[in-house]
């Protein structure tokens, strides 16, 4: 068998860093370590030519490995325990690489490697990334292909092959008929309440559920909408903190669906996706109550069966009100309570605000709104895990967060200065489609706010994502999260040319969003109809894809196809020469050599005799000489063109 | 006739377009040149395709991207490797006479008249394959080694020209059958040289060299060599004595004599000895001569006499009556 050529090893071995590095940070320590060491191992093993693992030490790391996966995720299905199997065994097996056999195998799994980190992120800085490694990998296979072949020129037909598949990739991806997943019961840990909103909050759920462009549902205003700003859908309302979770708990003591409407109210219609959950939306605060459904005393509007299909509901709401309802003592104390114990840090602050305002609600929200704001806090959809003190991380330490974080840590502050506070969450903004004049509101939109009580005023809504980052109530979610989330300076510094810059990255983040990640069967319909084929079905669509591809393959066949010749002008002149003699009737056999033919040609043509021998030892010297002299290929030509047998 | 036509021989020529052997250059013209996915290629496939549903379930939209991009790759892969055999050009080399149960090495030119080079362009030949990188505009010799059982003519069979270059995705071949063959010699066997043999009338034939008409080569020097035959100026550049060999008529001539083996011996075993005799011979630095049924060649020395002898040897065919 013959050896691996070493560059294409490395190569190989590059390409599955860059696929694996990404997973590191979300990967157990031991698989990190474990992946790493082996990669190191492997490499070592080619740089000194050493002999690879007996086959039982791979097997039993593998057997471990499986065992102590299982152990840590509690299952080896789902997203989560399937990258940490595939990172191990992926490294696994490359200590028993040994054929271009197992390169090709590997090969594989490096690309499926690459393809699971869009399963947490699907950033334009992700998608280079993994370009890169596509090329790597790739030109690391080529290598492997012709073993004698330089690295460089390797990387240029990776390169070039990737490039020459672009125009089928961009076809597939345009006309390829799309359905909306998931397409069988989902994974437990890859969709965390990604059908809706769920019944509690953790750090990472509104995140994840804000990755989904599937629809919540849909409302048809009388008249304009109002401004995005203030489309607060109010969704469960939670009480209860456990440190890191929050739940409806208890809920409010009273039962009285009450407030004092100010102004006058907005009128639309909803229409609600099914949730499998009881939850119906309206927009701050509900002035009535949809039919076979109650209010609650937390002005939470709950269907009295969970919403298994399509409904519709007329719907009123004020924007401008008093929510004094229900302020009973019992119930102000419930929203002050915390778990004993941590988050020291914010504890110490709110302590700090409460003794120096006196105890004034107002001011001490007034004083939190000051600190969200100048805090130098990021909004980002994926904040770094937290530890013990969630609530200190995000305001303190890592200072980046979703709007479940800053709600959360919102909510932990005003009730540990003793101010009542709960949190609600539902979906804010929405989408106006102009065909239509519907207003769109998508799970992406989910998001998470707080209400305090302040005693004057009752029960009024601060947001503190919108504090942060005020884009995100204003434009949404896409213009709100910087897509690689490392331009803090950009996102903050006050220079125009800077935040011009930011103006655009933010609109490419934009188009990325709206194009590549939410190309779904809904733009591929917008996208077609623009193409002329508004009612394209399933089958039309198959039908025009496979032509499509088809014509573009030949299209590229002709580029790649194009008859090349040999571009060595010697031997081009020396054809054109032969070709004329074989006009004169004396046609070179392909026994003959040039000294020989030109001896039978200077015979037959005896008039032209010292003209062919002269052009014959010029080409002998050209080609076969030891150091040709470079202007003999001008004096060549020269004599060719010249001749008229 | 259809039955004829399934028989698989025909059918392989019917849809190849086999021929016999083909004299000239082999152009692998379109027409002979054919693309298959590896398996390794359907595993792809097959492996695009859970990226795929992947994809779809997930909702990921960079996870099409990255699925159809490889799908691309792929597709143009074929492409690539179709490109990396078609128009090569075949043409016959050297094929060396051999001994029986060695290998013989048929040599295949391969000309690549394109403007880009060539990789990893296998050729097959039975259990042997031999891959070669062809630059741009020149020409690579495949040295092809086939095993050689039997003496006789050995033509090379059907070669198999393939390329998976550049990913392995796709498998391009094409089928030449070049007109070569090699002269496979008859495998010498070990036995000394029959002395005996050695014709009475052969004057100085012992302590050889008393021929005086052509020098023929040289041998260590005996003891009762002629000084006049010593070769004065090779001893001196060789450090020991060597005696000057002459052939012609007076010089020792042994012949080598199809009669003279015993009859126990069978036709192959025959030549096999006669094959190990020359060679001893040869080595020996006595003249020679071959003589089995059907030909004789007159005694001499030197490799071209050898190999004459070897060549007629291998080919023998005219069956004497066994006794």
């Amino acid at each position: 068998m013959p050896r691996l050529p070493a560059p294409s090893l490395y190569l190989l071995f590059a390409g599955i860093a860059i696929a694996t590095v990404p997973h590191l940070p979300r990967l157990p320590a031991w698989i990190s370590a474990l992946a790493v060491g082996l990669l190191a191992w492997r490499a070592w093993v080619v740089r000194r030519r050493i002999a690879l693992p007996r086959k039982w030490l791979v097997i039993g790391l593998a057997a471990t490995s499986l065992v102590m996966v299982y152990l840590h995720y509690k299952t080896l299905f789902g997203r989560d325990a399937g990258v940490a199997l595939l990172v191990v065994f992926l490294a696994l097996k490359l200590l028993e690489m040994k054929s271009l056999r197992d390169v090709t195998v590997v090969v594989l799994l490096a690309y499926f490697l690459a393809l699971t980190n869009f399963f947490y992120s699907q950033t334009i800085l992700v998608a280079a990334v993994m370009t890169g490694a596509l090329v790597v990998l790739t030109a690391a296979l080529v290598g492997c292909n012709a073993p004698r072949r330089a690295l460089g020129a390797n990387v240029r037909t990776a390169a070039a092959l990737l490039a020459q598949g672009l125009p089928v990739m961009l076809v597939l991806f345009l006309l390829f008929p799309r359905v909306q997943g998931p397409l069988w019961g989902m994974p437990q840990d890859a969709f965390a309440g990604m059908t809706g909103l769920s019944d509690s909050m953790t750090p990472g759920n509104i995140s994840l559920l804000s990755q989904s462009d599937a629809i919540a549902f849909r409302a048809k205003f009388e008249g304009d909408p109002p401004p995005r700003g203030a489309l607060y859908w109010r969704g469960p309302v939670f009480w209860e903190f456990d440190g890191r979770t929050w739940r409806g708990g208890r809920g409010p003591s009273s039962q009285f669906y009450r407030f004092e409407p100010e102004g006058s109210p907005v009128k639309y219609e909803v229409t609600v996706e099914p949730h499998n959950r009881q939850w119906l939306f309206a927009l701050d605060l509900a002035g009535q109550v949809p039919p076979n459904a109650f209010g609650t005393a937390d002005y939470q509007l709950i269907s009295r069966a969970p919403v298994r299909h399509r409904i519709r509901y007329p719907m009123h709401s004020f924007l401008q009100y008093r929510a004094i309802a229900a302020a009973m003592p019992a119930e102000l104390d419930y929203a002050r309570e915390l778990p004993a114990g941590a988050n020291p840090r914010t504890r110490e602050l709110a302590r700090r605000w409460r003794v120096e305002s006196g105890g004034d609600g107002e001011a001490i929200v007034a004083r939190a709104i000051d600190h969200f704001r100048n805090a130098g806090l990021r909004y980002t959809i994926a904040p770094p895990l937290l530890g013990e003190n969630p609530v200190d991380e995000v305001l303190f330490v890592t200072k980046q967060g979703f709007c479940e974080h800053f709600s959360s840590a919102f909510a932990f502050l005003m009730r540990a200065a003793g101010v009542p506070a709960r949190i609600v969450t539902g979906y804010q903004g929405g989408e106006l489609n102009p065909v239509d004049q519907f207003l769109v509101v998508r799970q992406s939109d989910a998001h998470a706010w707080v209400e305090v009580w302040l005693p004057a005023r009752g029960w009024v809504r601060v947001d503190p994502t919108a504090v942060v980052v005020p884009l995100r109530v204003e434009s949404g979610l896409a213009a709100a999260v910087p897509e690689t989330g490392a331009l803090p300076l950009l996102v903050r510094v006050d220079v125009p040319w800077l935040r011009e810059l930011r103006f655009g990255w933010e609109a490419l983040a934009n188009r990325w969003n709206q194009w590549v990640l939410g190309y779904n069967p809904e733009r591929q319909r917008e996208f077609l109809t623009r193409l002329g084929m508004p009612s394209a079905d399933w089958h039309e669509l198959a039908t025009t894809l496979f032509w499509a591809v088809g014509g573009l393959v030949l299209l590229i066949a002709l580029f790649v196809l194009r008859r090349r010749l040999a571009r060595d002008p010697v031997q081009r002149v020396w054809l054109a020469f032969c070709a004329k003699l074989a006009r004169a009737g004396t046609e070179r056999r392909p026994s003959e050599g040039p000294a020989a033919f030109a001896e039978r040609a200077a015979r037959e043509h005896p008039e032209q005799a010292g003209t062919v021998a002269a052009i014959a030892r010029l080409y002998a010297d050209l080609r076969y000489g030891p150091s040709p002299a470079p202007e003999g290929v001008g004096e060549l030509a020269r004599r060719v063109r010249e001749f008229r047998p | 006739m259809f039955a004829k036509l399934l028989a698989r021989s025909d059918f392989f020529a019917l849809v190849f377009g086999l021929r016999g052997p083909e004299t000239g250059p082999i152009r692998l013209t379109q027409r002979r040149v054919y693309v298959l996915p590896t398996g390794y290629g359907l595993t792809f496939a097959g492996a695009l395709a859970l990226m795929l549903v992947g994809s779809i379930n997930y909702s990921l939209g960079l996870g099409y991207v990255l699925t159809f991009a490889l799908a691309g790759m792929g597709l143009v892969s074929m492409l690539h490797t179709y490109r990396n055999l078609a128009h090569l050009t075949v043409r016959a080399g050297r094929a060396d006479p051999v001994f029986a149960g060695d290998d013989a090495v048929f040599e295949l030119l391969l000309d690549n008249p394109g403007g880009f080079d060539r990789h990893t362009v296998i050729a097959r030949c039975g259990e042997s394959a031999v891959d070669v990188d062809i630059p741009a505009g020149r020409s690579e010799v495949a040295k092809l080694p086939v095993p050689a059982p039997r003496r006789g003519r050995l033509p090379l069979g059907r070669v198999t020209l393939e390329t998976r270059f550049p990913v392995g995705l796709f498998r391009c071949w094409s089928y030449v059958r070049p007109e070569m063959e090699a002269i496979v010699w008859p495998r010498p066997d070990g036995a000394p040289l029959p002395l005996a043999k050695i014709r009475p009338d052969a004057g100085e034939a012992v302590n050889a060299g008393g021929g005086v008409d052509d020098f023929a080569g040289l041998r260590p020097y005996h003891a009762g060599d002629s000084p006049r035959h010593i070769a004065w100026k090779a001893a001196e550049r060789e450090g020991l004595l060597l005696t000057k060999l002459f052939s012609g008529r007076g010089a020792a001539e042994l012949w080598l004599d199809w009669d003279d083996l015993p009859s126990a011996l069978d036709w192959e075993a025959r030549l096999s000895r006669l094959a190990g005799w020359v060679l001893a011979a040869e080595a020996a630095g006595l003249a020679y001569g071959l003589r089995i049924p059907g030909a004789e060649i007159e005694p001499a020395l030197g490799s071209a006499h050898r190999d004459a002898c070897l060549t007629r040897l291998a080919l023998f065919d005219a069956a004497p009556a066994r006794p």
